[in-house]
This record gives C-alpha cells, structure tokens and sequence, in this order.
C-alpha cells in the first residue's frame, strides 16, 4: 500500500490523484507516432498520412485516458485542447505548402539571366519550343511587368494617401459624430467588402463613359486599386488619430495654434509612423491584386512607361496569363517558370512592405515623454 | 480699433482653417460619391444587357437565365470555403488568444496574418499547379465510396480542377480574416468573468464554453459573414483552378462557375453586348456582396452598443 509508506508521500499522492502525470502527452504522442508508422507501414508509408493517422491516435489516446483517470470533464477539456491545437496546425498547412511551392518552382525562374531586366516583347511560342526541345535558355522576363505594377502602384498611392488622410481627419477632428461622419464610416466598412473585380469594373465603367469605349491604360488600373485601397488608409489613420492625446491638441489651442495648424504641425507628426505604416499595408494589399489590373489595364508583352496611354503588364496580370495562356501553348513549361518566377518577386515585394510597415511603426514611434 | 486688428490678425488664419476644413469634407463626401459612383456606372453600363433581346445574349435566353447558374455556383463555392474554413479560424483563434503561451500569441497571430499577406493569384496557382494535382487521387476515393451522395458523384475530375477544390483554396483565403476579427473578440471577453468561472473549478474548455463563446457569437456571426462576402468575390482562386462548365450539382466533377471568375476570364476580350452582360454580372455580385457586408457591421454595430466594449 503506498499510502502507509511515509505520510509526505500520501499527501502528494492525495493531490494529485485522479490526473495524468505531466509526461502524459509526451508519452501519449510518442506512442501515436510509431503506432502511426507501423499502420502506414501496412497500407504504404506517406508523411502527410502519418502525421494525420498519429495526430488522430495522439487525440484518441489522450483523451480515453484521461477519461478514464481523470473523469469526463477532464477529457472533454483535453479534447477541446486537442482541437484548438489541431486545428492551428491544419491552418499552417497550406502555408507551408505555399511558399515552398512557389520557392521550389519560383528560384529556377527567378536565377534565369535576364528576367528581370527583359520585357516579353517578341518573345514567341517558338522561343519556348526550342527551350524545351534544345535545351536552349528559356527567353523573356518580368520587367516590363515590373515596371507596370511600380507605376499603377504609385499612382494608386497618390491618389489614395490625400483622399484617405483628409477623410480620416474629417472623421476624427472635424465630424464630431454626427450624421455625416457616421455615414462615412458606415460606408468605408462597406467599401472594404467590395469584391476586388467590382472595383476593377467600376473604373471600366466610368472610363467607358467618361472617355470612350474599350478604354485600357495603366491610370484605369490606378483608379480600381485606389477604389480598393482608400477605405484601408482611412480605417488605419483614423485609428492613428484617435490615439493623439487630446492634451496635445488643447496645450496647441492654448498658446492661440489654429485647429488646422495644430493637425498639421502637431497631430499628424505624432501619429505619422502609425499612418505610414497603414500605408504601406494598404499598398501590399493592392499591389498583389490581379482582377481589376485585368479588366483595366489589359495584359502587354512590351514595356509602356505612359500610365496614360496604351495597355500595360503588371505583376499579377503576368503570372495569370502565363499560367492561363502560355506563349507557347504545346510546351508550357517555360511560361509556368516565368510565372512561378513571377510569383516569388511578388511575395518577397509583398514580404518586404510589411515588413517596412512594422519597421516605420516601430522606428517612428513617438517617444512618450511620460 | 482693436476689434478690427484682431479679426485682421486672424484673417489669414481663418482662411486656413476654412480651407482646410473644406477639404477634408470634401475628401468624406468624395468617398461616398465614389461608392454611389460604383453603383451608377456598374447600372449605366449594365442597362443594354438588361434590356437586350434574349436571343443577344450568351447562351440566347436572356440575361436571368444567364446569371442564376453562376450566382448559384457562386454560392456553392462560397458555401464550401466557409464550412472548411469556420471551425479551423475559431479554433485558431482561440489557440491564439485562450491556449498558446503568452509569449508566442503575438508572434503566432503574425504568423496567420502571413496567410492574408500572399496574393490571391499565388494562391490560385498553387490550387491549380498543387493542391488539385495532389487532391485528385481523394476525389477518385469519394466518387468510388461516396457516389451515392449526389454531391459526390462520379465520375470525378481527373485533374481534380473542381468547383471544391476552388471552394478549398477560397477556404484558406477567407481563414486569416475569420480569425483575425475573432481573435478581437476572444481577447475581449471580460476578464472577470474568465477568472470567476476558473475560480469556481472550471476547466479551460469549460471557461471558454461559459464565459467566452457566448459573449463572443455575434462577433463571430459579423466575422463569419465578412468572410463570406470576401469569398463570393474572390476571382483568382476560382478563375485559375476551376475549369468551368455547367451547373453540376457534383462537387467533384469539373462543372459550375462563379460571377467573379466567369467575368475575369471574359472581360478582356469582351466586345459590344458582351461587356454589358458582364458588367451586369459584376452589378449582381456587387449588390450580393453589399448585402452580406451590411448584415454583418450591422450586426457589429448592435453588438457594439450593449457589450460596453471599446
């Protein structure tokens, strides 16, 4: 009887009586693992299938046993536990898989001399043909689609920045919560669920009317995207200003500071680091998008710098064409490299401008007296 | 005297403020002229293929027999991406904000975060270069052991570019939005409550059922339905891993097709009567979506007022 053995013992042994010992799922997820093994050993060994088959046995496991030691609620707790755990590693799942998918197809793309300083003007099917059939080096780049995402970016960004700033001042230093304001925020919440092809639409529309039909430059693309990216930068600079203390405003008021002096030369410097780095998030949204590029600017194979003028190629345009109708459509395995190629200068751009965004909320922080 | 140097004084001043002010107005009502704008256009451009004769349109019997085989696979599409998608994000969320070590919880959410980072092209051409190459050899599985259920009737897409490996791909797009708004909530479920429920010998599952879920349903309801208006508009999943076709009521056969891709793969070579069918699709996806956007800050905003949060 271990109860009369010393009465230390007893008393620990009362405590923690009817819980698994702490080793428990360690012992249990070993278990799962090479039972996992064994049964994929039978029916044909695959990683994924042994990580689902151990992680259902590692669940199955734990929870009879507690069940059994420690009572329902116990196991139904380990159960839940077992759930949210699962399920934050099924969602990491697929973006594991993303990026070294587009790594492992992206780098061949990317290292291939010239991509990124060559345009896709006339390069041909019979290019890729030979490519693939002599071995001959796969021709054509990204430049020009480069180029084309940089202009409708910036375009879109100057456009954007003034209208989403000075409505986000609107809202929080001049709207006082009246009908107006709370309309504007309404429909900002609105327009962010815009679908971004409706946005691509809208522009073709209003240029179709505006200036003619069939119109498709760079500076349509410009407007879908601001469509999109105006509602970003007002919800994140409102949520700037809110947070200027009102101490600064009123310390301004009382040395006899106009009120738009005073958002100039002291709210929006206090909050400047917060709305650069809306900024830059809302350009990494839109900089990724392909369908209102598709349906406003066209696809070109050439380099056009005229923003005004003329269809353009962007980055997401390009990897969707090259995918959907490559050059050359009997050997589509140069154009998916391009493409692939493609995909990874847009994650890393993408990568890297949120990356900039938390180094501006980081860097330009205003330092706090108090 | 003083009087009119005062007012002299501040002249310039109050030009400033006036103009200022001006603008900023200016920049709040041009947003909501905007959207308006969005909706007058899409009608303006829209209007010739409503009114054309049926046999003018694609498919020669008029536009509503045009539109309701799309918004249904639509819906389909949708549908799927939030069944898959809903009990994965609340249980990521919650291991965010209720199970992971303090320390990592911030880092973690970054990590999800990540996922809403990728653009939506990247994930439709991982859905059609891996994940329908990978997933074919299941649907083969369901169509030869499920076939009985209509939606899993065979025989199943050899390439596996069907309608549910769109909605799958759409899954793992609208996940970090689901959890990111639920994540909010969770996190702000009042402390008091958490710790009283502790107190009284709750377990942590127990805790979350009592004093966290309940506070947060309408959260996740608003959250939910974000998603799904994100989901029934997104283009490139479906555009580039879908091969379409006729409404199918087989999940896994190659068939059906939604307004957003329908109109992505058409647009750039529309012409004429054509642009207009597609751009009244597009007006169609437009109210759907406006609907489904308003139902849920509508029901954030009613949740706002009782729960004393912010």
């Amino acid at each position: 009887m271990t109860s009369t053995v010393t009465p230390v013992r007893s008393k620990r042994s009362a405590l923690t009586k009817g819980q698994l010992p702490k080793y428990a799922p360690y012992a249990v997820l070993g278990a799962a693992l090479i039972v996992g093994a064994a049964i994929l050993a039978l029916i044909g060994f695959n990683a994924f299938g042994w990580g689902v088959v151990s992680a259902i046995l590692f669940a199955v496991g734990l929870v009879s046993w507690s069940a059994v030691v420690e009572g329902s609620r116990k196991a139904k707790d380990r159960l839940a536990t077992c759930l949210v755990v699962g399920s934050f590693l099924v969602a990491l799942l697929p973006l594991i898989s993303v990026i070294w998918t587009v790594l492992v197809n992206g780098i061949p793309g990317l290292l291939n001399p010239g991509f990124l300083t060559n345009s896709m003007n006339g390069v041909t099917g019979a290019f890729d043909n030979k490519a693939v059939e002599s071995g001959a080096p796969v021709l054509g780049g990204i430049y020009h689609a480069l180029l084309g995402t940089v202009q409708i970016t910036l375009l879109a960004t100057v456009i954007s920045v003034p209208v989403g700033l000075l409505t986000a001042i609107y809202l929080v230093e001049y709207g006082q919560d009246g009908r107006l304001a709370r309309a504007i925020t309404f429909f900002v919440d609105v327009m962010t669920g815009i679908p971004s092809i409706v946005a691509g639409l809208f522009a073709a529309a209003f240029f179709f009317v505006v200036v003619g039909p069939g119109t498709k430059t760079g500076a349509v693309a410009a407007v879908a995207l601001s469509v999109l990216m105006i509602p970003v930068v007002v919800r994140s600079s409102e949520e700037m200003l809110k947070i200027v203390p009102n101490e600064l405003r009123e310390a301004a008021y009382a040395l006899g500071v106009r009120k738009w002096r005073t958002i100039l030369k002291v709210v929006i410097p206090t909050a400047i680091s917060g709305i650069a780095s809306g900024v830059t998030l809302a350009i990494a949204r839109v900089i990724g998008e392909t369908a209102p590029i598709l349906v406003t600017a066209g696809f070109a194979t050439s380099i056009n710098t005229n923003v005004f003028g003329g269809w353009m190629a962007s980055l997401p345009t390009f990897i969707y064409t090259q995918i959907l109708n490559p050059t050359s459509p009997s050997n589509p395995d140069p154009s998916s490299q391009r493409a692939w190629g493609a995909a990874l200068v847009l994650i890393i751009l993408v990568m890297v401008l949120n990356l900039v965004a938390r180094l501006i909320a980081r860097i330009f922080a205003p330092k706090s007296g108090r | 005297m003083t009087a009119t140097s005062l007012t002299s004084t501040q002249g310039a001043g109050r030009t400033g403020d006036k103009v200022f002010s001006g603008a900023t107005l200016a920049a709040g009502c041009l947003i909501l002229a905007v959207l308006f704008g969005v909706a007058l256009f899409l009608v303006v451009q829209a209007i010739p293929a409503l009114t054309a004769p049926a046999d003018k349109i694609q498919g020669g019997q008029g536009f509503f027999a045009y539109i309701w085989p799309i918004v249904v696979g639509t819906l389909i599409a949708a549908v799927i991406a939030l069944v898959i998608a809903t009990p994965i994000a609340i249980g990521v969320a919650l291991f965010i904000s209720h199970f992971a070590p303090r320390g990592l919880a911030s880092g973690l959410g970054y990590v999800v975060d990540l996922l809403a980072a990728i653009p939506s092209v990247v994930y439709g051409a991982w859905g059609a270069a891996f994940l329908a190459r990978e997933i074919s050899p299941a649907y083969g599985w369901l169509a030869g052991n499920m076939g009985w259920l209509p939606i899993f009737e065979g025989p199943a897409s050899a390439t596996g570019k069907t309608i549910l490996t769109a909605g799958i791909v759409l899954a793992v797009m609208v996940l970090p939005i689901i959890t990111s708004l639920s994540r909010e909530i969770f996190l702000q479920a009042p402390k008091l409550h958490e710790e009283a429920a502790l107190a009284l010998g709750a377990t942590r599952w127990e805790m979350i059922k009592m004093a966290v879920l309940p506070f947060a349903r309408p959260g996740i309801i608003s959250a939910v339905m974000l998603g799904l208006g994100r989901a029934l508009g997104e283009t490139m999943a479906v555009a580039l891993v879908l091969s379409s076709g006729a409404l199918t009521a087989s999940l896994i056969q190659s068939g059906n097709q939604t307004i957003a891709a329908e109109i992505a793969l058409n647009f750039p070579e529309a012409s004429g009567i054509k642009v207009s069918t597609l751009i009244a699709a597009g007006l169609v996806l437009f109210v759907i979506t406006l609907a489904v956007n308003m139902i849920a800050r509508w029901v954030i905003t009613r949740h706002k007022e009782f729960s004393g949060a912010n």
